[in-house]
C-alpha cells in the first residue's frame, strides 16, 4: 500500500480540474437559474454579453456568446429579472466560476413581450411614431402596393375589397414569407422594392391573424425600420382587432385587419360616382338660375317702354313739335294784335302834330322855290313867293321887312 | 369667346336709362336705341345658347 502522498498541483491543472469537475457533473449541467441581471455589458467589437445574476444575497458571473446572443428577441439589461438555461464552467485565467447562458427569458412576462416593449420605446424616443413624420395617404391611388403571403385568406380578402370598391386601381402584389425565420426581411425587401421602383402609391403590408409567434415578423426592427424609411404611405394591417404590432405604429395608419387595410387604402368608387352626380345636378341647377337671373335682368331692359315701343320717342317729339308750333303762332298773333294797337295809337298823334291844322288857326307857310323861307333876310324886297294858307295857295311879293331886335 | 354678355348687359342698361331721360337729341336716341336692340338680340341669343349647352351637358 503506497503511503498517502499529496499531489501538487499547478494552478492551471487545478483551474482545469475544478473546470472538469463541474462541467461533468449532470446537477448543474445544464442548468436553469432564476435572478436578476446587475452590471450588464455588452462588447460591441464581439457581441458576448457579460453580466452578473444575483438574488438578495449572493451573486454569479455569466457571460452570453454573441452566437445565442443574436438569438435572443429581447435585449437583456440591468435590473430585469429572468431565468435563464446554461452550463457553469470555470474561467481558467482567473480561477473564476461562472454560468454560459445559453438562453435567456424575463421572468414574468414573456420574452416577446418584453422584446414588443423594447423595441416601442426605442423607436418611440427616435420619433419614428411622430405623424409629422409619416407620408400622407394619397385620395385616389392608383397603384396599390400589397406585400403579404402570396397564399392565405388575407391576400384574397385584400384583393376583394380593392376589387369592389375602387377596381380603376392598379394593384401590384409582392408575395412574401409572413412568418418564420427570414420573413422580416423579406417584407422588409419588398418595402424597399417598392420605393426603389417608385412602383405604388400607397403600400398594404399585412397578415391575417394566428399567435403572437407566428406576427412576429411585424414586431422585428427591420421591418419597422423599413416602412418608417417609406417614402410611400404604409397601411399596416395585422392580424385582428386586437392585434397591435410595432409596424402599425410606425405606419402612417393602422388597420385593423387586411381587409379594412384595403377599405382604408382606397375610396369607393361608388360613393365618388354618387357624389359627381349629385355635385353635377347641383351644377346645373346652379347655372340653369343664372341664365334665368340674366334673362330677367335682360327682359327689364328689353321690355321698357322705350325699347319695346320705340315710337314714344318719336311720339314725344312729334308732341312737342305741334305744341312749339300753336305756342310760335299764338305768339305771333299777339305780337300782330300789338302791332297794330301802337301803329293806331301813333296814327292819332300824327294827326294831332299835323301842319294842316295850324294852318287852320291862321297860320301860313311862305315857300319859294321849294324852299320855306323863315327869316326876314329871305323876304328881300321884290321877293316873289307862294304862301301856303288851310285852303290853298297865295301868290305874294316882298314890299320891305324889319327884324326884330 | 368673343362675345362678353356682361359688357354687352351693362351697356344695354345705360343706354335704356338713357333712353327713358329723354335728355338725348333724336339722332343720338335713334343710334342709341339701334344699338341696345343689337346688344340684345345678341345677349338673348347667347342666353339660348348657353341654356341648349347646359341642356346637352346634362344628358350626357
Amino acid at each position: 500500500m503506497e503511503a498517502y502522498k499529496p499531489k501538487i498541483y499547478t494552478v492551471s491543472q487545478l483551474n482545469r480540474y475544478v473546470k472538469s469537475v463541474l462541467e461533468e457533473d449532470p446537477a448543474i449541467n445544464p442548468v436553469f437559474i432564476v435572478g436578476e441581471i446587475s452590471n450588464f455589458k455588452r462588447y460591441e467589437a464581439s457581441g458576448h454579453l457579460y453580466m452578473s445574476i444575483k438574488d438578495s444575497q449572493s451573486s454569479v458571473r455569466a457571460v452570453m456568446f454573441r452566437g445565442d446572443a443574436q438569438r435572443l428577441k429581447f435585449t437583456p439589461e440591468s435590473g430585469m429579472s429572468v431565468i435563464l438555461c446554461g452550463r457553469v464552467s470555470v474561467y481558467e485565467r482567473d480561477g473564476a466560476y461562472q454560468v454560459y447562458i445559453s438562453d435567456m427569458q424575463p421572468d414574468g412576462a414573456g420574452a416577446l413581450a418584453v422584446a414588443f416593449e423594447q423595441l416601442k420605446n426605442k423607436l418611440s424616443a427616435e420619433g419614428l411614431f411622430d405623424d409629422s413624420r409619416k407620408p400622407a395617404l394619397p385620395k385616389f391611388p392608383s397603384r396599390v402596393g400589397v406585400i403579404t403571403s402570396g397564399e392565405g385568406a388575407a391576400l384574397r380578402d385584400i384583393l376583394n375589397v380593392l376589387s369592389r370598391r375602387y377596381p380603376v386601381a392598379q394593384v401590384i402584389l409582392c408575395p412574401v414569407q409572413v412568418q418564420g425565420e427570414g420573413s422580416s426581411a423579406q417584407i422588409a425587401a419588398a418595402i424597399r422594392l417598392f420605393n426603389e421602383k417608385k412602383a405604388a402609391d400607397v403600400l398594404i403590408v399585412g397578415r391575417g391573424g394566428g399567435s403572437v409567434e407566428d406576427l412576429w415578423a411585424f414586431n422585428e426592427e427591420i421591418t419597422a425600420r423599413a416602412v418608417a424609411a417609406s417614402v410611400i404611405p404604409v397601411i399596416s394591417g395585422v392580424g385582428h382587432e386586437t392585434d397591435f404590432t410595432i409596424c402599425d405604429f410606425v405606419a402612417s395608419l393602422r388597420a385593423p385587419t387586411p381587409s379594412a387595410a384595403a377599405e382604408l387604402a382606397v375610396p369607393d368608387a361608388a360613393e365618388l360616382k354618387n357624389d359627381i352626380l349629385m355635385k353635377t345636378a347641383y351644377l346645373n341647377r346652379l347655372i340653369i338660375n343664372e341664365v334665368g337671373r340674366m334673362r330677367k335682368r335682360l327682359e327689364v331692359c328689353a321690355g321698357s317702354r322705350v325699347m319695346k315701343n320705340p315710337s314714344v320717342l318719336l311720339d314725344d317729339r312729334r308732341r312737342y313739335l305741334d305744341e312749339s308750333r300753336s305756342a310760335s303762332e299764338s305768339a305771333l298773333e299777339k305780337r300782330l294784335t300789338a302791332g297794330r294797337a301802337q301803329l293806331s295809337a301813333l296814327a292819332g298823334r300824327a294827326d294831332a302834330l299835323s301842319p294842316l291844322k295850324v294852318l287852320s288857326r291862321g297860320y301860313a307857310v311862305p315857300a319859294s322855290d321849294g324852299r320855306v323861307l323863315v327869316r326876314t333876310e329871305d323876304f328881300k324886297p321884290g321877293t316873289r313867293f307862294s304862301l301856303r294858307v288851310s285852303d290853298g295857295t297865295v301868290q305874294a311879293v316882298a314890299e320891305s321887312s324889319e327884324r326884330n331886335v | 369667346m368673343d362675345f362678353d354678355y356682361e359688357a354687352s348687359m351693362k351697356k344695354i342698361e345705360e343706354i335704356t336709362a338713357k333712353l327713358e331721360s329723354g335728355e338725348l337729341s333724336l339722332e343720338e336716341s335713334l343710334k342709341l336705341f339701334e344699338e341696345a336692340a343689337g346688344l340684345i338680340k345678341s345677349c338673348s341669343a347667347f342666353l339660348d345658347a348657353a341654356e341648349q349647352r347646359v341642356k346637352k351637358l346634362a344628358e350626357e
